[in-house]
C-alpha cells in the first residue's frame, strides 16, 4: 500500500503530512494521521459513527475545520475514529461519515491531547496525486 | 529541521538582537529578541525568528514585536512571543494569545519542609493524582450547568470562592484579581460551552503539571521574605494550567472567524494563523469578550486545583490549614491578551498587550501589583522543566519601558515530541527522575518522554538573560521533589 500520511517533526507541536490520488483521499488520510497521534489505530474497533457537514470559505480552512471538528467529537464525546468515507467535497463544502468507538481506558493508551489544528504551515499541493500539510497545537 | 534562518539580525548587545524592517517588506516594527549568542544560534536552526517578523506586520504594533529568551518555534506567533497593538487603531490576534487562553501557574507556599513531606512524597503524589482529574480529555467532578458556566466566564476565581473552593485572599494575589471584566457568554459557542462543561477542575495534559517543590536558592531575602519564601528547604506547589477544551473552542471559532475579518478590513498577513481584526470592530470586541471568559474559566480552574492541592495535604499530613499554611503566593496568565496603558514615544497609550508564552512583569509601584507587593514588585512564576528547577522572579522598570511589562515564561522547548520519544522512553525517565528525587505520576508514559528535561532548554540559561537583560530579577529557585503529570 502507497504512503497514507506521515508525521512533521516540530519543535513544540506535531504535524501531519497526508497523501491520497484524490482530495478526498488525503482528507480522510489526513484525519487518520491526526488520530494515530492520539492512540494507536489497530486498538480502534469501528462500531460507532458520527456525520459531519460543513462549509467553509475556501479548501484549506474545510480541511481544518473539519479536523477541528473531529477534535470537538473526541473531546466532548471520547470517540476515537478511525475511518473516514469523505462522500462529498468541493471547493467551499464537505460531508464526511466517521467511524470509531468510544475511549475504553482498558484497551487505549491516550497518548496525546491535540488541541486544535492550525493554519501554520497549511498547505494543500496537487501534482501526481494530492500532498496535504497540518500543524496541530498540542 | 529546516535549514538555518537566513533572515537579517542584529546584535544590540549580548542579550539583545534587532530584526530590522527592512528584511521583509510589510514589517511595521522591528524584531527584538531576548537571547545570548548560544541560545540565538538555536532559535536560528527553526522557524522562530521569521515568526518574530511576521508578528510585525500586525496593524497598529508598537515598540518592536518582541521575543523572550524562552522563545521557540510555535504556530503563527512564536511561543514566548509579546506584541502589543493599539487599541484605538490596530488589531487583536486570537493567534497572539493561543489555543489555551490565560495557560498559567499558580503558586502556593507551605510552613512546611523538605525533611516533613519527603516521607509521605509517594502518598502525597498520589492523593493529588487521585483527586485531581489528568490526561487526555479528562473530565472533571464538578459538573457545572450552563448557567453556572456563564457565572464563571464572568466571575472568574470570584465564582470558585463563593462556591468554597479556597480563600479570599487567593484572590487578591492573583493576576488581574482572576477576573478579565467585559467577559459575554453570549460571545462564545454551543460547542465551546460543550466542551468547557465537564473539563472545569481538569489539570489536562500535555506540559501541564502540579508539582510539590522545594525552595534550593534564595537569590533576594528581604524580596523573597515578602512572598512569604523564608528559607532553603521550604516546600511550595506550582499549579500549571489553563482553559482546557474551553480555550481551545475559542480560539479554534475565532481563528476561522477572524480569518474572514482579515479579508473584510484588507489586512495583509504572511501567516494565516495571524488572522486578526481591528480592537474596536465588532469582530475584534467579541473575540476579546469571549476571550475573557476563558481566560476566566481558567482562572477558577486553578482555583479549584488548588483547593483540592490543601485538601489533599491535610489529608496526607495529617495537619490542620493553619498548620501546613499553603497561602498563595500569586497567580499569572502567560497565555493571554491584556488591554494596559504603556508609554509609547513619550505619551500614555492605550495598548492590547499579547503574551504568548511570556508572562506579566510589572515593577514595584505600579498599580496593577497588590499591595502586598507594592514595594517589591509583580510576583512572575517561571516553571522549568519536571525534572529540573523552577524560578520566581520580580517584574521591573526595564521591562515596563523594554518589554511592554513582560518576561519569559518557562524553559522552551528545545527538542520536538518525537525526537525525544526516539532518544528517550517513558520507563528510564522516570526511572531517572526517581534516582534524582523526584517522585511521579502520570497516566501516560510516552506523554512522559515528551516532556523530559532533555527535551527543554535549561531554565537557568533563560532566567540568566531575563536578569541580565533587566526584564526580571530573581528571587528563588525550587527543584521538584513530587510531580503528577496529565
Amino acid at each position: 500500500m502507497e504512503k497514507e500520511f506521515e508525521i512533521l517533526e516540530h519543535t513544540a507541536d506535531v504535524g501531519i503530512v497526508a497523501y491520497g490520488s484524490d482530495m478526498k483521499m488525503a482528507f480522510a488520510n489526513a484525519a487518520r494521521g491526526m488520530f494515530s497521534l492520539i492512540t494507536e489505530p489497530d486498538d480502534v474497533e469501528e462500531t460507532e459513527y458520527r456525520d459531519i457537514e460543513l462549509t467553509a470559505p475556501d479548501q484549506e480552512s474545510l480541511l481544518v475545520n473539519f479536523l477541528n471538528e473531529l477534535i470537538f467529537l473526541f473531546d466532548v464525546e471520547n470517540i476515537l475514529f478511525k475511518k473516514f468515507n469523505i462522500t462529498e467535497l468541493s471547493n467551499t463544502s464537505l460531508k464526511a461519515r466517521s467511524y470509531g468507538e468510544k475511549v475504553d481506558s482498558k484497551r487505549h493508551e491516550l497518548k496525546i491531547g491535540i488541541k486544535a489544528a492550525t493554519y501554520h504551515m497549511l498547505k494543500i499541493e496537487k501534482n501526481n496525486g494530492i500532498r496535504v500539510q497540518v500543524l496541530f497545537d498540542i | 529541521m529546516a535549514a538555518e534562518w537566513q533572515g537579517k539580525i542584529r546584535k544590540l548587545d549580548d542579550y539583545r538582537w534587532e530584526i530590522p524592517t527592512s528584511y521583509k517588506e510589510g514589517m511595521r516594527v522591528p524584531g527584538l529578541i531576548y537571547a545570548s549568542e548560544a541560545m540565538l544560534r538555536h532559535t536560528l536552526e527553526e522557524k522562530a525568528a521569521e515568526q518574530v517578523a511576521n508578528v510585525a506586520f500586525l496593524p497598529g504594533i508598537v515598540g518592536h514585536s518582541l521575543a523572550m529568551p524562552d522563545i521557540h518555534w510555535g504556530y503563527g506567533f512564536p511561543i514566548g512571543g509579546v506584541a502589543a497593538t493599539r487599541v484605538r487603531d490596530g488589531v487583536v490576534s486570537p493567534g497572539g494569545v493561543g489555543f489555551d487562553i490565560n495557560c498559567g501557574v499558580r503558586l502556593l507556599r507551605t510552613n512546611l519542609t523538605e525533611a516533613e513531606v519527603r516521607p509521605k512524597i509517594e502518598q502525597l503524589v498520589n492523593e493529588l493524582y487521585t483527586s485531581i482529574p489528568s490526561g487526555v480529555g479528562s473530565k472533571g467532578k464538578l459538573r457545572v450547568s450552563e448557567k453556572e458556566l456563564d457565572e464563571v466566564m464572568v466571575k472568574g476565581s470570584r465564582w470558585a470562592v463563593e462556591k468554597g473552593f479556597g480563600d479570599a485572599e487567593d484572590i487578591v494575589v492573583t493576576e488581574g484579581s482572576g477576573c478579565i471584566k467585559g467577559a459575554n457568554p453570549d460571545k462564545v459557542s454551543k460547542k465551546a460551552k460543550q466542551r468547557g462543561i465537564p473539563q472545569l477542575g481538569t489539570l489536562g495534559s500535555g506540559n501541564h503539571f502540579l508539582e510539590v517543590a522545594v525552595v534550593n536558592e534564595i537569590f533576594n531575602n528581604k524580596t523573597a521574605g515578602v512572598m512569604g519564601i523564608q528559607r532553603v528547604g521550604q516546600v511550595v506547589v506550582l499549579i500549571h494550567t489553563g482553559s482546557r477544551g474551553f480555550g481551545h473552542q475559542v480560539c479554534t471559532d475565532y481563528v476561522a472567524l477572524l480569518g474572514q475579518a482579515v479579508k473584510k478590513y484588507g489586512i495583509n498577513l504572511p501567516d494565516r494563523q495571524l488572522a486578526c481584526a481591528p480592537v474596536q470592530s465588532p469582530e475584534g470586541k467579541d473575540y476579546l469578550a469571549a476571550m475573557a471568559g476563558a481566560a476566566n474559566y481558567a482562572w477558577t480552574n486553578r482555583q479549584c486545583i488548588a483547593h483540592w492541592t490543601r485538601e489533599s495535604f491535610m489529608k496526607v499530613l495529617g495537619k490542620s490549614r493553619k498548620e501546613l499554611g499553603l497561602e498563595q503566593v500569586y497567580d499569572v496568565a502567560h497565555n493571554i491578551a491584556k488591554i494596559e496603558e504603556h508609554t509609547v514615544d513619550g505619551r500614555k497609550e492605550e495598548l492590547c498587550v499579547h503574551r504568548k508564552g511570556a508572562t506579566r512583569a510589572f515593577p514595584a509601584g505600579h498599580p496593577e501589583v497588590p499591595p502586598v507587593y507594592r514595594d517589591i514588585g509583580q510576583p512572575v512564576i517561571i516553571p522549568g522543566d519536571m525534572g529540573r528547577y523552577s524560578y520566581v522572579a520580580v517584574g521591573t522598570e526595564t521591562a515596563m519601558k523594554e518589554t511592554f511589562g513582560s518576561t519569559c515564561h518557562g524553559a522552551g522547548r528545545m527538542q520536538s515530541r518525537s525526537a525525544a520519544k526516539r532518544s528517550l522512553r517513558g520507563a528510564d525517565v522516570l526511572r531517572s527522575l526517581a534516582d534524582r528525587g523526584i517522585t511521579v505520576k502520570t497516566g501516560s508514559l510516552s506523554s512522559l518522554a515528551e516532556e523530559a528535561s532533555e527535551a527543554y532548554k535549561d531554565v537557568s540559561d533563560v532566567i540568566d538573560v531575563t536578569q541580565k537583560a533587566g526584564i526580571s530579577l530573581k528571587i528563588m529557585k525550587s527543584v521538584p521533589m513530587g510531580v503528577v503529570k496529565g
